[in-house]
């Protein structure tokens, strides 16, 4: 039977086909659902990590112990888990570990646009790409096969438009190979699992042995193909931009790649002798292109496609034409009329608590470290109330590096809870640590709100719903050390600011937990409020706060009902009282 | 068996998601090959919630190419006005006559297009635009997140074939009152 799949549900699927028996991750788009997926299957187990690098390890030792495992993360997350794969890749494992990692083309929701088959070369692990959800389902299988066949850990890599696409997936009534009864003792083993020095000159040539065995099983497998067509074009491609190609060169013979770390190169000289042109149709780096190059290959690639976003149909078809690959087609007529169409920028929700501290901190005219998450978009205008943004965890540190470099502005980092927990407590040890002054602030909406309110260790449930201790940030950072400790509701905006100040004035280190639940998560509505016509003088203040709601009308604001939260954070900014409190 | 390529247009929150999931699941109960791509960036937060269905023989790309959608479903009357250089010629537009500001808009900086000229700029390739007071009737039956349903009604009696496979998916869907609506 057929079942329409995303991708993600795909690679949950397959995994759980496979016999994968424990999966961790940190959400991350596009790859969240592939754990919340796979986290709803009988037998497995399944852990929302505080970060990436906690998720690998957490599945290498899995792998270690003999069962299979996977670590799922976006594009982003395998730098934060890099320094891990790089291990496992020189010790080898017990059983399969797959790690699937999904790049974000255009940046759909991501601060940068790294190609991860950079990856798959730097650390020596061999990646396989999929290009529809059958093959997300399959390609798990596959890949933990191959990591037992080679003793390696092996990435799986998405993107955007694979991991939210969906197409037909292949469903039986097959079931995972059943679990082993008992586990046998943790089998010891120093020379291959303890990367000493001299234990790790050991391993390095079993690394390169095993790329050139992995050369030579690229060349055999089936996923590697040629597909014959028309001579004069040879189109090679993998991932999703093979099925853009397919549609744009019906014609060509195709090298259709499976596995993109390490390449076919016989497959590939067959291929060669067999086409004229060979053209790389490849999103982001040249990464196929160059291997090509430098087998002495000519091949056009970058000089065609661009290097930068997302690839579509529309695209590769007209980058096409202009190569004069192919014929322009037949078009309906072109679109002469303009209009104006103002863009749709994502917002922080009506009644989110975010905009209750960003507001106040506007109001301090303070110099603002960000961090990832939805208050992120506190930077946006008219809010703009953040001033630096760079990766998860990253407020804290730069807040302390600006603050030693001794300007006179006052700073603040502001980072979310799940943020916190991900990479936020080293560097708060290192505010106290090396005599820092600076204030964090930890906007805590006991969720992980941006990526899908996924649970973390901070709200006291697992992802698979059960109850569980509760990491608390304020025992968190007493323990640490941390003295100068304040917890408040942005929404009462005086005590904040007053607040704020104090911790401003101190020379002591400090941290503040701003706490308001995320109300898209909570569901908390409250009456609107209704702005009186004959007080308003229409200045504009409350609309600085960046509230959907508030419309300005010609002569007065106006707060739209349907989207209206009832937060009340309008009725207190309102320097005329013309907004009333219902 | 004809291709037939859907775009379909929203802002976060309208329901487009559901819609798209049900027009993907006809699609293969008719015997097609189907391809879905869902595109947004943070739509939750009121942002702008794109969908390609295509309904083939045998489909590569999830993404429908410009110049090529036989119908476009917008789900609000801006996000109908963006896409259509989407659509091929004689293709058919249903809009349902609902508008949310964004929030330029409402700040005061930029002014929202009048339908008259989101018809004209969508009659430049389709044949006809169909308004459809869609968030009336989801409000009217109790729900204006069912818009979707109701587009969905009023596409199924646009493309004919088979009642029972559409009724069928919806039902297994979306709420029972919104079935009977569709009947
Ligand atoms: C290394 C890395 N992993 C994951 C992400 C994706 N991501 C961005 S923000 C975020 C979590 C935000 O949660 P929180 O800090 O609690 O803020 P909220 O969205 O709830 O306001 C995640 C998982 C990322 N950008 N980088
Ligand atoms: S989802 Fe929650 S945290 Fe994010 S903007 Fe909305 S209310 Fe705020
Ligand atoms: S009460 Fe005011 S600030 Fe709160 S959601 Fe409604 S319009 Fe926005």
């Amino acid at each position: 039977m057929k079942k329409l799949m995303t991708g993600n549900e795909a690679f949950a699927y397959g995994a759980y086909l496979a016999g994968v028996r424990v999966g961790a991750a940190y959400p991350g788009t596009p790859s969240s659902e592939i754990l919340a997926n796979y986290a709803k299957y009988p037998g497995v187990f399944a852990e929302w990590s505080p970060n990436e690098k906690v998720s690998l390890d957490v599945a290498i030792g899995a792998s270690y112990a003999g069962t299979r495992a996977m670590s799922t993360m976006k594009h982003v997350g395998l730098n934060v888990a890099a320094d891990s794969l790089f291990y496992a890749v020189y010790t080898g494992l017990k059983a399969g570990l797959v790690i699937v990692c999904a790049d974000d083309p255009n940046m759909h929701s991501s601060q940068n646009e790294q190609d991860n088959r950079n990856y798959a070369k730097f650390a020596k692990c061999p990646m396989i790409e999929p290009s529809d959800s059958e093959e997300a389902k399959q390609f798990v299988g596959l890949a933990l096969d191959m990591s037992e066949q080679f003793d390696t850990p092996v990435i799986v890599r998405s993107v955007t438009r694979l991991s939210h696409s969906s197409t037909p997936v292949e469903v039986t009534d097959q079931e995972p190979p059943p679990p082993p009864e008992e586990l046998p003792a943790y089998e010891r083993n120093a020379q291959q699992f303890v990367m000493v020095p001299a234990n790790a000159r050991r391993r390095h040539p079993v690394v390169e042995e095993r790329l050139k065995q992995l050369a030579e099983f690229a060349d055999s497998t089936p996923i590697n193909y040629i597909e014959p067509g028309d001579s004069k074009l040879g189109i090679v491609s993998a991932g999703v931009s093979y099925h853009y190609a397919r549609e744009v060169f019906p014609d060509a013979t195709f090298l259709k790649l499976g596995m993109v770390y390490p390449l076919p190169e016989k497959l590939i000289r067959k291929f060669a002798d067999q086409v004229e042109t060979i053209v790389v149709v490849e999103e982001l780096d040249p990464f196929l292109e160059e291997h090509l190059k430098l087998m002495g290959l000519e091949v056009r690639g970058k000089d065609i496609f661009p290097i930068l976003g997302e690839f579509s149909p529309s695209l590769v078809r007209s980058c096409a034409v202009e190569a004069g690959l192919i014929e322009a087609p037949e078009a309906p007529p072109e679109i002469k009329s303009s209009l104006d169409r103002p863009m749709r920028p994502p917002m922080l929700c009506p009644g989110c608590g975010h905009r209750a501290l960003f507001h106040v901190l506007r109001e301090a005219g303070v110099v603002v470290t960000g961090d990832i998450g939805c208050y992120t978009l506190a930077f946006a205008p008219p809010l703009s109330a953040m001033h630096t943004t760079g990766c998860m965890g990253a407020s804290i540190g730069v807040a302390h590096g600006i603050d030693k470099a001794g300007v006179k502005d006052d700073v603040v980092a502001v980072l979310g809870d799940s943020t916190f927990l991900h990479s936020g407590v080293h560097p708060i040890i290192d505010v106290l640590y090396n005599q820092g002054s600076s204030t964090t602030i930890i906007s805590d909406n006991n969720a992980t709100a941006m990526t899908g309110f996924q649970e973390h260790p901070g709200t006291g449930k697992t992802i698979q719903g059960r109850e569980t201790k509760v990491v608390d940030p304020e025992k968190l950072v007493r323990g640490i050390g941390y003295e100068k400790v304040d917890i408040c509701d942005p929404y009462d905006i005086d005590k904040m600011e007053e607040i704020l100040q104090d911790h401003l004035k101190s020379e002591e280190p400090s941290v503040i937990i701003a706490r308001h639940p995320c109300v898209l998560s909570t569901r908390e509505k409250h009456t609107p409020p209704e702005v009186d016509p004959e007080i308003c003088i229409n200045c504009g203040i409350c609309l600085d706060i960046a509230c959907s709601p508030l419309v300005q009308e010609e002569d007065h604001v106006r707060i739209d009902t349907l989207l209206c939260n009832g937060c009340g954070l309008c009725v207190k900014v309102c320097p005329q009282e013309a907004i009333i409190e219902k | 068996m004809k291709n037939i390529d859907f775009l379909m247009a929203g802002v976060g929150g309208q329901g487009t998601i559901l819609a798209s999931n049900i027009l993907a699941e006809v699609g293969l109960q008719l015997g097609y090959d189907v391809k879905k791509a869902e595109v947004h960036g943070m739509a939750q937060r009121g942002g702008q919630v794109d969908s390609h269905i295509r309904w083939g023989e045998k489909g590569y790309s999830p993404l429908v190419e410009e110049n090529n959608a036989d119908y476009m479903i917008g789900f609000e009357m801006l996000e109908a006005a963006r896409f259509p250089h989407f659509l091929k010629a004689h293709s058919l537009a249903l809009v349902n006559d609902y508008r949310i500001n964004p929030p330029l808009v409402n700040l005061g900086k930029a002014t929202y297009p009048s339908k008259k000229e989101i018809e004209t700029l969508i009659l430049e390739r389709a044949d006809k635009v169909l308004w459809i007071e869609g968030t009336g009737i989801a409000k009217n039956l109790g729900n204006p997140a069912m818009v979707g349903v109701v587009m969905l009604g009023a596409l199924s009696t646009l493309i004919g074939g088979d009642r029972e496979a559409w009724l069928d998916v919806v039902g297994r869907m979306v709420p029972q009152k919104f079935v009977e609506l569709n009947k």
